[in-house]
């Protein structure tokens, strides 16, 4: 009897089309959500350093002032706990797996020159308004200090 | 010329009925994994074996000084390739344990849908190997094949393809749409019929069955004394499932222990085929009793302080979690103790008395995962 | 519904020389030993012998809280497969202990660092 359950699969066969595809020739298509390898939105991010943080295998680093963000791809297990951490939904899962490679980079992301002006911008407007705010405070007190005194005549 | 010859023949009969050891391993054909096991034989025959693990120790558990606890659920994730998923639920299950908090039931729904497909895969892997081990590769194409099948819903769902990342302290992070669900549901009733076909071949055919049957025999008694778990356990016909202790959704679900009772390869092989229609059928009973629940997370609040033992039933068997907090982010202590690691005392017994030829048959049908064993 | 068997873990603390003895006891009483590991907590070592039961699904674990000086006696002789379990202590905790039936001499894990680690370096 096995044999001929073998002989029916066996013809069957012969009519099937291959279970495997032609890799190299027709690109394999990732289904939707498939977390291959993180990206990052660099001119959205508020350089909060979040992702450091969560980082389970330390392969990020950010710099606030120079407005730059670094992964070692090599290093990222692709987690995507740093995407779930993100407070500005910046960094996202993409798919595509990183090749391999004969020895470990770091792939440096840097924000555009314009947003590096806006932001250098604003924090000049920040650093003003704060010295004007000091500035008031310590107006104000030498006031009440001199009404005081006043007083105190 | 003669007198080499003679002399030469004198010393095979003087080695002849003594013993002499064979290692096996660390790299051998059947498994990809490094176990070296010192095979002490006379003739053909082990007497006794030895093993030595801890080629790829690499230090896991004392990670958990070094990572938070939220973070560890990764680290815990990645102890093995092939029941990630169970490791990482084991591990938030332990930690929600001692946080004292309740995970909403559609994410244990959610938990235990993925740890069937996790334990489907893992069972349909086991088999592919199996018949590699005994030189069937047919079968090992049919079984990967339809492995296959199962990998592309895990990766649908979660997004990675054996590393899932779903779990966090307090639920899943990730939902499964209602379509999905639906192609779960006729994915699997297609990998039930292709395994029925395979099914038919590992338990009727004559060659896999003179192969398996009668070798490597342990009694119910051994398996109980030697501490044995998981399918190796109930092929010998202890009735014991991690899933009766009630984790996920199994409280919800119905199910019995897939048992045999002759204690054999054939009696192993048999039961992970049995397990894989189990849980295609709790697939089926938990995604019918899934309630629609927007809610997957309960919010953890502070660090985890006190300790737990989860026991969770992985693939390869009872899996046990012991986490101690001491109220600061770093846990104090975080053990695992694989199902591979109780069941090598069991291997070294089956060993004995058997054809060094079955030695790497018998070697595969604990399922032994080197990579959990020395986390 | 399938039936739920669920009894909480239960966590006993027995003084060292009496583990021996509640080890024969819990042999005896039909348990399957399912794990013994190591934890280093405010200079002290507590170990712990986890039983588990294939029926009832009780799950009992022994601790033992010792000085990281303090030699504590082998359950190989009671439970033979242990000697896994204790060779690992001895070997990532540097837990002494005494008479292991097959002792590794710190060589169950090939690891590259000179082990035994001391107490807390695991």
């Amino acid at each position: 009897m096995a044999i001929l359950q073998y002989a029916s699969e066996a013809i069957k066969n012969l009519f099937r089309p291959p279970v495997t595809t032609e890799y190299p020739f027709r690109p394999f298509e990732y289904p939707e959500g498939t977390r291959g390898h993180v990206e990052i939105t660099i001119d959205d991010c508020i350089g909060c350093g979040m992702c450091v943080r969560a980082c389970p295998s330390s392969a990020l680093s950010v710099d606030r002032l120079g407005g730059t963000w670094t992964i070692n791809r090599f290093d990222c297990i692709a987690c995507g706990y740093c995407v779930l951490k993100c407070p500005k939904k910046c960094l996202r899962m993409e798919t595509g797996y990183q090749t391999p490679g004969p020895e470990k980079q770091a792939v440096l992301y840097t924000k555009s020159p314009e947003q590096l002006e806006k932001e250098k911008k604003q924090r000049e407007e920040a650093a003003a308004k704060a010295a004007e705010a000091k500035r008031l405070m310590e107006e104000k007190k030498a006031a009440e200090a001199a009404k005081e005194a006043k007083e105190a005549e | 010329m003669d007198r080499e010859k003679t002399e030469r023949l004198e010393t095979n009969r003087s080695i002849e009925g003594k013993r002499s050891v064979i290692p096996f391993g660390p790299q051998h054909p059947v498994l990809p994994e490094p176990i070296h096991i010192d095979l002490v034989i006379e003739d053909e025959t082990v007497l006794e074996a030895i093993p030595s693990v801890g080629f790829i120790h690499r230090g896991l558990e004392s990670l958990a000084a070094k990572r938070d606890f939220n973070q560890l659920i990764y680290v815990a994730e990645r102890t093995c390739g092939i029941c990630s998923f169970q490791h990482g639920m084991g591990y938030a299950e332990a930690v929600e344990h001692v946080f004292g908090i309740e995970i909403p039931i559609r994410a244990r729904f959610l938990r235990t849908i993925w740890a069937e497909l996790g334990r489907m895969h893992s069972h349909l892997l086991w088999l592919g190997l199996l018949a590699d081990g005994f030189g069937y590769e047919n079968l090992f194409y049919q079984c990967w094949r339809i492995r296959e099948k199962v990998l592309d819903l895990q990766e649908a769902t979660t997004g990675g393809r054996l590393i899932f990342s779903v779990n966090c302290i307090g639920g899943v992070i990730k939902d499964i749409p209602e379509e999905l669900l639906k192609k779960i549901l006729a994915s699997i009733a297609e990998v039930e019929e292709e395994l029925k076909v395979l099914q038919k071949t590992f338990m009727e055919d004559y060659t896999v069955r003179s192969r398996l049957s009668g070798v490597g025999i342990l009694t119910r008694q051994q398996v109980h004394e030697l501490g044995c778990a998981g399918p190796v356990a109930r092929a010998s016909g202890v009735s014991c499932d991690m899933r009766i202790t009630g984790y996920g959704a199994y409280p919800e679900l119905d199910f019995e222990p897939v048992t045999a009772s002759e204690g054999d390869a054939y009696a192993r092989c048999d039961c992970r085929l049995r397990e894989v229609f189990q849980s295609i059928d709790l697939l089926r009973q938990a995604i019918g009793r899934m309630p629609a629940e927007k809610d997957l997370s309960t919010p953890v609040k502070g660090n985890p302080e006190g300790e737990y033992f989860m026991r969770v039933e992985q693939p390869r068997g009872e899996a046990v979690y012991y986490v101690k907090g001491t109220g600061k982010p770093m846990l104090e202590r975080f053990r695992i103790r694989t199902p591979t690691f109780a069941n090598l005392p069991g291997l070294c017994e089956m060993l004995k008395n058997t054809k060094l030829s079955d030695v790497g048959l018998l070697v595969l049908t604990i399922d032994p995962c080197v990579s959990c064993t020395e986390r | 519904m399938g039936k739920v068997l669920n009894p909480a873990p239960v966590i006993e603390e027995i003084p060292d020389d009496h583990l021996l003895k509640r080890v024969m006891e819990m042999k005896k009483g039909g348990f399957r030993l399912s794990q013994v590991c190591a934890a280093f907590v405010d200079g002290k070592f507590e170990l712990s012998y986890s039983f588990g039961d294939d029926e009832t699904y009780e799950y009992v674990t022994l601790r033992v809280v010792i000085d990281p000086e303090t030699e504590i006696p082998s359950i190989t002789e009671i439970i033979p497969q242990a000697l896994f379990y204790e060779n690992e202590m001895k070997e990532l905790f540097g837990v002494k202990i005494r008479m292991i039936s097959v002792d590794y001499e710190n060589k169950l894990y090939r690891i590259e660092k000179e082990a035994p680690f001391g107490p807390g370096k695991d």
